[in-house]
């Protein structure tokens, strides 16, 4: 499916390219402006990105598939991830990731069958005095156990 | 003790609040001054790196060319994705003027009309909260063109935020550097070092949040009260991040040079059930651990750490209690760097690889002594032969874990090893006769 930015997103990209001597440096920041708008980056969405900053389409995919937070495939509405590096590890981390595989039934980096949800375990970030933590979406959510983070997801699923 | 970089005072993130709290009036003195000055007085204060090597500041500055054509760029490194890390979200937060103020002294000191602040894509919530303040410091005057009409000055800056996107590596300062020019995060072989040939090939200084957020107060306090905050040889405060296994984990603002032992029990509560410690790690899961029982005395300075086998890093503090699995935790770290290494080098790209492959053996209960001494010697090919210190940060927990906690790694190795027939040939010493004639 051909992607365009919508009217407003292009707007912002105005003001993205003022901030950078440099047509290219502003791919990260558009890449985001595409995600919001389209959910994924997809192959049409690099294409738009590419000829919009007069880069080859090969070198958006090598930015795309070095940073983890451009998602390659429609990820659920609500993505949770869970950080299991080491300070969440202590408190408990694995016990609620295994949890919310287990009630989700999905593996890392699935999204279940209604799209509602995916899931990502994820590195440290940066709530490990507030550990253990999930983040959903853009939203992180600290000092859980599984049950809090049970109400948390259940939350959502009613919010849907 | 007063502090410096989050004072106690209610709201100071909003721009009222820290314009009557003496707010940007450090920034108007400095623009009375000559560059070198300012230069000049943070060098004396001692002011060393908050982002991981406790690098003077001031020495760093003066690194960047006086006499250049090329526009000159600051990048305030905000990536903290640093494991055991979780203090620059607290300066964005918490006081994201005095960060700002001490950002617009620095690129006046360096020469530098644009400065990037890097934040991990992750924060999305300081990210709007850092934005909020920038907006308000631009409607105020105290960033961009109507600069020069609030200061009085010549000068002006711009200040952009620039979001990472899911890449530890991208931390590294010529990562960070590649990343914001629109690449993927490779570092860059040095020298050439950022000061000659940095963002886009002009001169660029990159510094820490938290060091930077330091700077405003020194210029309005003066070098010599800084220098006599905390240890001498690393002055001033630090946001120590203590995490893992102590009742009051968090962000504690103290002088540097406070005892370890002061800071779990003392500020962050103690460990919980009274357990005892098995392990820290002092500074962010790159650096390397200590034992419960050689923590005792140790100061959190630079040259303290350092002179017991470790490092200050980011002063992020992790806490293990004696019930906690070394062997898992650090299959878990060494999890971290295969994922992050950006695979440009050999022994990190390999050697991160080969390292878990190994733990994860030790982990479901199938390693042997041979495995350690393996893990041992991988850490160590990869020390000091890769192009940015990814590498060590790798090889470090690994290496100072294993030698450092050898009894407790040999007691989850217990197996004896299952030696090749013709080893037991040897060792019977039947070495006389021909081997095609032995018999078991
Ligand atoms: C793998 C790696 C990750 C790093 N991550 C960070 C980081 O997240 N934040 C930071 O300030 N410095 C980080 N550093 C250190 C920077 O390269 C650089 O030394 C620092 O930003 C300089 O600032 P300072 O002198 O104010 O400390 C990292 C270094 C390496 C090798
Ligand atoms: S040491 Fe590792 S992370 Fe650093 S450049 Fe080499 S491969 Fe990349
Ligand atoms: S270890 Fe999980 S947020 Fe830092």
């Amino acid at each position: 499916m051909e992607f365009k930015f919508t009217e407003e997103n292009s707007k912002k990209i105005e003001d993205i390219l003022k901030r950078y001597p440099t047509k290219k440096a502003a791919v990260m920041p558009v890449l985001y402006v595409a995600q919001e708008q389209n959910g994924w980056i997809s192959g049409e969405v690099m294409k738009e990105v590419a000829s919009l900053l007069g880069m080859p389409s090969d070198e958006v995919l090598g930015v795309v598939t070095f940073y983890t937070m451009y998602h390659q495939k429609p990820m659920g509405k609500y993505h949770l991830q869970v950080c299991t590096n080491v300070s969440c590890m202590l408190r408990g981390a694995y016990k609620i990731y295994d949890y919310i595989k287990d009630k989700l039934n999905i593996a890392n980096g699935g999204v279940t069958e209604d799209a509602v949800f995916s899931l990502e375990e994820v590195e440290c970030m940066g709530s490990c005095g507030t550990a253990p933590m999930i983040a959903v979406n853009e939203d992180f959510f600290e000092n859980l156990d599984v049950e809090k983070a049970d109400q948390i997801i259940e939350s959502f699923k009613n919010r849907n | 003790m007063e502090k410096i970089v989050l004072p106690d005072i209610k709201d100071i993130h909003h721009i009222n609040v820290y314009e009557q709290n003496g707010g940007y009036t450090s920034a108007k003195k400095a623009f009375g001054q000559k560059p070198d000055e300012i230069i000049d007085q943070v060098k004396k204060s001692g002011l060393r790196g908050r982002g991981g090597a406790a690098f003077s500041a001031g020495l760093k500055w003066s690194f960047m060319p006086k006499t250049t054509d090329k526009p000159k760029y600051l990048c305030i490194n905000g990536d903290e994705s640093e494991p055991g890390s979780f203090k620059d979200r607290q300066i964005f937060e918490f006081n994201p003027h005095q960060l700002i103020e001490g950002i617009i002294i620095t690129a006046y000191a360096i020469g530098a009309k644009v400065a990037y602040i890097y934040i991990r894509g992750e924060y999305h919530k300081w990210i709007k909260l850092l934005q909020k303040a920038l907006d308000d410091a631009y409607a105020h005057g105290y960033v961009g063109e109507m600069m020069k009409e609030k200061f009085g000055t010549d000068f002006s800056c711009e200040i952009y935020i620039h979001k990472g996107a899911g890449a530890y590596i991208c931390g590294e300062e010529s990562a960070l550097m590649n990343s914001i020019e629109g690449k993927r995060g490779y570092p860059r072989v040095k020298p050439p070092f950022p000061a000659q040939n940095g963002l886009w090939g002009c001169p660029t200084t990159i510094n820490n949040v938290e060091t930077i957020t330091n700077v405003p107060a020194i210029i309005n306090k003066g070098w010599e009260w800084f220098s006599k905050i905390g240890e001498p040889k690393h002055p001033g405060t630090l946001l120590y991040g203590i995490s893992g296994h102590v009742n009051k984990p968090g962000v504690y603002e103290l002088p540097t040079g406070m005892l370890l032992t002061d800071l779990i029990y003392k500020y962050a509560g103690g460990v919980p059930g009274d357990k005892k410690i098995l392990c820290i790690i002092p500074g962010g899961s790159s650096m390397p651990p200590l034992r419960g029982d050689q923590i005792e005395g140790v100061k959190m300075d630079a040259e303290s750490l350092k002179a017991v086998g470790t490092s200050i890093g980011t002063a992020g503090i992790m806490v293990m209690d004696e019930d906690t699995d070394l062997v898992k935790v650090l299959a878990r770290i060494a999890k971290f760097y295969y994922h992050e290494s950006c695979g440009q080098c050999t022994p990190c790209r390999e050697g991160t690889g080969w390292m878990l492959k190994i733990l994860n053996r030790l982990v479901a209960g199938e390693g042997s002594t041979h495995d350690l001494d393996l893990l041992v010697s991988v850490a160590s090919n990869i020390e000091g032969n890769t192009i940015c210190a990814l590498g060590e940060a790798a090889a470090w927990p690994v290496r100072y874990m294993v030698t450092r906690f050898r009894d407790y790694f040999e007691q989850r190795v217990k197996k004896e090893v299952t030696l090749p027939v013709a080893n037991k040939v040897h060792s019977m010493r039947h070495t006389a006769f021909p081997l095609a004639e032995i018999k078991e």
